[in-house]
């Protein structure tokens, strides 16, 4: 283990001089979460998640995180992931397609809670018949369960946003989960170029006391999570408390926005905003997108792009900014379900024509010429 | 702890209710209490919502009056009877979600060894029949298998009380109840018995009928949770709502119980027994 110092978060993704490494997906985590200064992580395998908590098993052993065991399945990892939360600590975990439903009842747990738990999620197919392929379909699911979701396009998005996520879900003003989602075995088990910070400087620590909830270490009781009224009681006091609880977590999601632009710039990047062809897409349908869009200028059709970075707040006002000028929008998505395009027609109110797809699954790679398609029949139009 | 109980603030404090404030003055805090002081502190608000003659409550009580360090007792449950109880007790109490109580007991303990080194701060599971028999059995053995510093305490009114009466793996072949409209048809689950081959350092099989033996066998549980490995108490607390029979005849049930299906067992390791002998054997509980 490397004698490590605690540095601003600021300094660490902004200043620090980074050195550029060729690695997986899965090592881009590993070095994440060995600059995070995490006191705890919890692992079970599935693919294509399992090697990233391999790794970081691995830094355990080498004494970068203070305890680290395997769990007997993803709802008790992700119960006892809450368990560490709540006696106040940072803890990490990752999972992805079937373990992320079998985990699903624990993540609104977790919002309720004000646990600031940051978890990866390697997407991956779901449906029978089985399928350890691609797909982003668990994420529709994990729209409304009162996380925060990061969507990294690739590795550097990866590197960077679980670091990022430790500090969003960790203001007092926010602390809920947030999850960092990525396209499994495309980033997880793919080699990119990743620019990472030095290995001697790390996230300075969690302060349990950040949280606006009593921290479960019994100095301070009586606490509990929950009090008898929210659960059973038939009365309008037990139906406001329930209700206002849940537009507090809501609220706090809000306020992670500034948080969310301070340290990942916005949450959303676009270029060439003014086309009046836009693709708006997340995670590697991005650079799928990136590809069609240099097919089609070479064509010389005009069309920019919109990459979503964070799902959870989602970026209503700034998408409707960027895609202004725009008489169409298409956007294609690595599930059968269309959940982005659902999201995207529902920020944009009809006032454009929103294309959805084209999509791809199963674990499909999603050609260009199928984006560029949708380009040429909408700038065509 | 640092006794820094959260004080209601000034203003507010005509608006809460007495109860509250009585257990926030009088809760079990500042000395360890024992069945015998029951009485003399606040342990849980009166007007809890259990049933009249609820077997699930007196476990609760008995269970919250016996903790060798209350002050330092975290008490983990999950949702069904058991936890209307706790909700009102005096005491740092989590449920998150149905059958997950050994997992989150299993990380919290973890972290407060690593955060408190020198503090022992007892993590107690306190759950019902179907928490731990059915709906979290994989969870409760894994902790075991895994040799967590956790006591985990078993009320087992044999169905689950809180959604209307329905058979738990707790219940007695042969029982009529919601959802076994002709009986059930299996034994009772053995948790006592997997308890023992399953990584459990101690274990006892008590009714709320023996109150002194569950203040014996619950900070036995819990002190030796804190050094060796993990214990197992099951609290027989009848249920008169669902098995239909007078609130006052709880008791009996139970003594009735204990003198046949339900006798008191008590099991310990080697390394348990000689812990025991070198640390607390002038002990008089």
């Amino acid at each position: 283990m490397i004698e490590q110092r605690v540095v601003a978060p600021e300094y660490l993704f902004n200043e620090a001089e980074r050195e550029e490494q060729f690695i997986t997906g899965s090592e881009a985590v590993r070095e994440a979460i060995k600059r995070a200064n995490v006191d705890m992580a919890i692992s079970y395998p599935i693919t294509p998640q399992s090697e990233s908590m391999h790794l970081v098993g691995d830094i355990y052993a080498e004494g970068y995180i203070k305890e680290y065991f395997r769990g007997e399945n993803e709802f008790a990892v992700m119960s006892s992931v809450a368990g560490a939360a709540m006696g106040g600590v940072r803890v990490f975990t990752a999972t992805g397609g079937p373990g992320t439903l079998r985990a699903f009842e624990a993540f609104p747990t977790w919002a309720g809670a004000r646990l600031p738990v940051v978890c990866a999620f390697m997407t991956r197919g779901i449906n029978s018949p089985l399928s350890i392929q691609p797909d982003t379909l668990e994420m529709a699911y994990m729209l409304d369960t009162g996380i925060i979701m990061l969507h990294a396009e690739n590795s550097q998005d990866l590197y960077d946003m679980i670091l990022q996520a430790f500090m969003i879900a960790e203001k007092p003003d926010v602390h809920i989960p947030v999850g960092v989602f990525v396209d499994g075995f495309f980033i997880t088990h793919t080699r990119d170029r990743v620019k990472i910070a030095p290995p001697d400087l790390k996230l300075p620590p969690y302060n349990p006391y950040s949280a606006p909830v009593p921290v479960m270490d019994m100095e301070n009781p009586p606490i509990r999570q929950m009090r008898d009224p929210f659960v059973m009681k038939s009365n309008f006091i037990s139906y406001a408390a329930h209700a206002s609880w849940q537009q507090e977590i809501l609220a706090a999601a809000e306020r992670s926005r500034r948080h969310i632009a301070h340290y990942l710039g916005n949450l959303l990047e676009a270029e060439n905003e003014t086309a009046p062809v836009m693709i708006v897409a997340s995670g590697t349908a991005v650079s799928q997108s990136r590809e069609a869009i240099e097919s089609a200028r070479q064509e010389g059709l005009d069309v920019g792009l919109v990459k979503l970075k964070s799902l959870r707040p989602f970026p209503t006002e700034e998408l409707k900014a960027m895609t202004a000028n725009a008489k169409a929008v298409i956007v294609p998505e690595f599930n059968r379900v269309g959940w982005l395009a659902r999201e995207v027609r529902a920020a944009l109110e009809a006032k454009v024509k929103v294309v959805g797809g084209p999509r791809v699954f199963g674990g499909m790679t999603m050609p260009p010429d199928l984006i560029l398609d949708e380009i040429r029949r909408c700038a065509n139009e | 702890m640092s006794i820094k109980v959260i004080k209601p603030t000034a203003a507010f404090a005509s608006l809460l209710p007495t109860e509250y404030l009585e257990l926030v003055a009088d809760g079990p805090y500042a000395s360890p209490k024992t069945i015998n002081d029951l009485g003399t502190f606040k342990e849980i608000i009166a007007e809890h919502p259990h049933c009249a003659g609820c077997g699930v409550a007196l476990g609760v009580r008995l269970t919250v009056a016996s903790l060798p360090a209350p002050a330092d007792t975290l008490i983990v449950g999950t949702a069904g009877c058991s936890f209307f109880g706790l909700a009102q007790a005096a005491l740092n109490y989590s449920c998150s979600a149905f059958g997950n109580q050994n997992a989150v007991a299993s990380g919290l303990k973890r972290m407060l060894k690593i955060r408190y080194p020198d503090t022992d701060k007892d993590v107690v599971v306190l759950v019902g029949d179907g928490g731990i028999a059915d709906i979290g059995l994989d969870l409760t053995l894994h902790s075991w298998f895994r040799r967590e510093k956790i006591a985990t305490i078993m009320v087992d009114n044999e169905v689950y009380g809180n959604t209307g009466g329905q058979e738990s793996g707790m219940t007695q072949e042969g029982q009529v109840l919601n959802m076994a409209p002709k009986g059930k048809n299996f034994a009772k689950i053995p948790v006592f018995e997997l308890a023992r081959v399953s990584g459990c350092v101690y274990g006892a099989r008590v009714t709320v009928a023996s109150p002194k033996k569950i203040g014996r066998v619950v900070r036995k549980a819990i002190l030796l949770a804190r050094e060796v490995g993990p214990t197992y108490v099951q609290i027989y607390t009848p249920c008169p709502t669902n098995f239909k029979f007078p609130p006052q005849q709880t008791i009996n049930i139970a003594k009735k119980a204990e003198e046949g299906y339900y006798s008191f067992q008590e099991f310990i390791s080697d390394d348990a027994q000689a812990y025991w002998e070198k640390n607390f054997a002038s002990s008089t509980m």
